[in-house]
């Protein structure tokens, strides 16, 4: 049992020298986490705040102009042009100089003031249209903001119905909010995936793997010397992503350490899992990096980082089952930004124990048939 | 061993080709018989079009609420019974707010909708409200929830309006046309932006191993002291890759249109003229990045930090540029992707508007001069 451990302890001390030797690697595991936490913070977001827009104003009244002030005065819109011929528009959007066309028909204020309803056209282009809808989204609220002044001023009382919006665990929905924890999972996959499979394949290019198994190690030893320095190197990225979202973006946080480096732990084990299996079927370097990416990509799609699962196809959501991203995910945003304690993590946990059972167990397996 | 940079003979220059031939046979057969090569190049696509066509969705439909609903009156019932029949909302009605508070933090239900019990009463005084509570971790699935939930409540109005009760809709009311994607699915923009990633992830990721695996296997030695010139021995490297890209652009032409049916107003012919500088702007990068490396794990993670991450974050593929922070927004001017995403979904939903076209491709074309020397002179110098 002692000779075991002193075995293992052997063995990962290899590793992490083989992992930290070399300056360039170093560099590699401890600049690119940080960077991208800075990139995905500062850039993740549907917000807008600087839309460009033209009008279209036939009307040229003084509650047009009101309407058009409510616009430049939020902050978000950018006036980039004055059209005065409908003609104009399509060239505009065309050439992306505008993402709005605000068309205001001539009889605006006559029917304003004689209480028909007066129409605001709002034309946008389409091409990311989720980010049109957004832009369209802040006409309304402004138009809103128009209506309620003109009915204050007109003594048409308030709208009967007002609507009162809450959020909870993220009340300016922030949608850094939800990026930098989910990072967390997100880099640390990457990272585990990437080392487990190249350390096997290394020594594999290099013939290496032949000398570790006439040395005294059981295959078992040599599983568990590969998963561990992985795991701690991805327990140390996830502190440095933890540390960004912290001390630079000051996102509060609202549970545990402890239980966020247990629910870590438990992933990590299931990553390194899958980095075992994919390194016992990579024969080079080279296919153990391609196949880790290959895995990465789904992975990172199907789990609910940048769109919800409950938007995908029932077929896609089973397969986030076997995800273990999905479950770093959401345990990091339960016990970041909801408090969550360990017994409520239990529906995550559980999955990734099964995950990491089956990986390491396959791993072993293709081990000991590949090569004893 | 060292190259002379003589000028070649006329004789030379058949000798040339065949050397470039040889190389490029060379690779494409390390590409053919090594299977991740083909998993990437070919299978790593495929699966990318099926995950961005089907997979990656931000349409937000049938949201589960929880409808709380304290006010058995008339008024009350109607504004809840619209929320129930809006295709946004999968809603389920419940009677105290303690259920539907259990449901939210399980995560079963998205979002919460009150109707207190006073509703009636205070709508009668023209001061009613209803209280929508949204799970703001996705923060941007919550604004549309709250969107959708103004859009139920204007249905409700606009019934009873007609109903004869009192108007509610605003003096100024507001029409939205959606330009080039008029029924707003976001697979119009996510399979063209998908290109990039699959142009990005042949050209520059498989390449940025490529000349790292020869100095970590030793076989650069080997090329050494063959007639190879430095130039030849990129060209050899390039066009295998080159022409893999083309066949994951082929894949995905051929998934918008049949599969996806996104419309395609341009012309393929600017298309694949464009892809192609961006695909050669791409293979430089990794070529480059590959030579100067000599690791293929460092390469890697390199050619990922500045191009496959930058293609899915800083390339207006998802995010809007304009609204990042000034400093973020100068470093995207430095991103091909950048110029490509514009291109790609100009030409795929706008068509031929040269006046993107043609600035934009000046630029890739630019970058690929300047990249490709580069690649070119970090090629010569560690084989001199």
């Amino acid at each position: 049992m002692i000779d075991t451990l002193l075995r293992i302890l052997a063995l990962t001390r290899k590793e992490l020298l083989a992992i930290l030797k070399d300056p360039r690697t170093r560099f590699s595991l401890v600049i690119p986490p940080i960077l991208q936490c800075l990139i995905y913070g500062y850039v993740a977001t549907y917000d807008l705040n600087d839309v460009p827009y033209a009008v279209l104003d036939q009307d040229r009244s003084a509650a047009s102009r009101d309407l058009l002030t409510g616009l430049d005065g939020s902050g978000a819109f950018r006036r980039v042009a004055d059209l005065t011929r409908a003609a104009d528009i399509a060239r505009l959007i065309d050439e992306r100089k505008a993402l709005l066309v605000i068309q205001i028909e001539q009889d605006f204020a006559r029917r304003l003031m004689s209480g028909q309803p007066a129409d605001v056209q709002v034309i946008a282009d389409g091409r990311n249209s989720n980010t049109a809808g957004t832009a369209m989204g802040y006409v309304g609220a402004i138009v809103e903001k128009f209506n309620a002044d003109w009915r204050a001023e007109h003594n048409q009382g308030d709208p009967p119905v007002r609507l009162n919006t809450r959020a909870w665990y993220n009340p300016n929905l922030e949608t850094r909010w939800h990026m930098i924890p989910a990072l967390l999972g997100t880099l640390t996959l990457l990272e585990t995936l990437l080392l487990t499979g190249l350390s096997v394949a290394r020594e594999r290019e290099q013939g290496t793997f032949d000398q570790l198994l006439v040395t005294p190690f059981r295959p078992v030893e040599i599983m568990v010397g590969k998963a561990v320095p992985p795991m701690l190197v991805g327990i140390m990225q996830a502190t440095l992503v933890l540390l960004v979202a912290q001390l630079w973006f000051e996102i509060p946080f609202a549970g545990s350490f402890i239980t966020l480096y247990v629910a870590l732990t438990v992933f990590l084990l299931a990553a390194s899992g899958m980095g075992l299996l994919l390194s016992s079927v990579a024969a080079t370097m080279q296919q153990a990096l391609l196949y880790a990416f290959m895995l990465i990509m789904p992975f990172a799609l199907l789990s609910g980082l940048t769109t919800p699962i409950s938007s995908m196809p029932e077929l896609l959501q089973y397969f986030t089952l076997i995800n273990p991203l999905r479950y770093a995910i959401e345990m990091s945003h339960r016990v970041y930004l909801e408090g969550a304690g360990l017994h409520l993590l239990w529906p995550q946990l559980w999955p990734l124990a099964v995950i990491s059972a089956v990986t390491l167990s396959a791993a072993s397996w293709m081990f000991r048939h590949r090569l004893v | 061993m060292s190259f002379s940079q003589k000028p070649i003979p006329h004789a030379a220059a058949a000798g040339r080709a065949r050397r470039v031939w040889a190389l490029i046979k060379k690779e494409v057969r390390q590409v053919v018989r090594d299977p991740s090569s083909i998993a990437i190049g070919i299978v790593m696509p495929v699966v990318l079009i099926l995950l961005f066509g089907y997979g990656m969705s931000l349409d937000v439909t049938n949201v589960p609420v929880a409808l709380v609903l304290e006010d058995p009156s008339p008024a009350a019932t109607n504004l809840a019974s619209s929320f129930e029949l809006s295709r946004y909302f999968d809603a389920q009605r419940m009677t105290s707010m303690r259920a539907a508070e259990q449901l939210m933090l399980a995560r079963k239900v998205d979002g919460i909708v009150r109707i207190r019990p006073d509703f009636s009463r205070r709508l009668a005084q023209g001061d009613a409200e209803v209280q929508v509570l949204v799970h703001g971790i996705d923060a941007n699935r919550a604004r549309i929830i709250q969107t959708y939930a103004q859009g139920a409540i204007g249905v409700w109005a606009a019934r009873r309006a007609a109903e004869g009760k009192e108007v509610l809709t605003g003096p100024v009311r507001v029409q939205n046309r959606l330009w080039f994607n008029e029924s707003n699915e976001s697979r119009f923009f996510l399979v063209p932006g998908l290109i990039v990633l699959v142009m990005t992830l042949i050209g520059a990721l498989l390449t940025s191993l490529v000349v790292a695996r020869e100095w970590e296997r030793g076989t650069i030695e080997a090329l050494f002291v063959t007639p190879v010139r430095p130039g030849e021995f990129l060209l050899g490297k390039t066009i295998p890759y080159f022409a893999l890209g083309m066949i994951g652009l082929a894949l995905c032409l051929i998934a918008a249109k049949l599969l996806f049916h996104v419309p395609f107003r341009g012309s393929v012919l600017v298309l694949t003229g464009v892809s192609m500088l961006y695909l050669l702007v791409a293979l430089a990068i990794g070529l480059w990045i590959s030579s100067t490396m000599k690791s293929q794990f460092v390469a890697s993670q390199i050619t990922l930090l500045v191009t496959f991450l930058p293609a899915v974050m800083l390339s207006g593929f998802l995010f809007d540029l304009r609204s990042l922070p000034v400093f973020v927004q100068l470093i995207t001017f430095l991103l091909p992707a950048r110029y490509y995403v514009t291109l790609l979904q100009t030409i795929f939903l706008v068509g031929d508007v040269w006046a993107v076209i043609l600035p934009n491709a000046a630029v890739l074309a630019a970058m690929m001069i300047l990249l490709l020397s580069l690649a070119r002179r970090a090629t010569r110098k560690e084989l001199a």
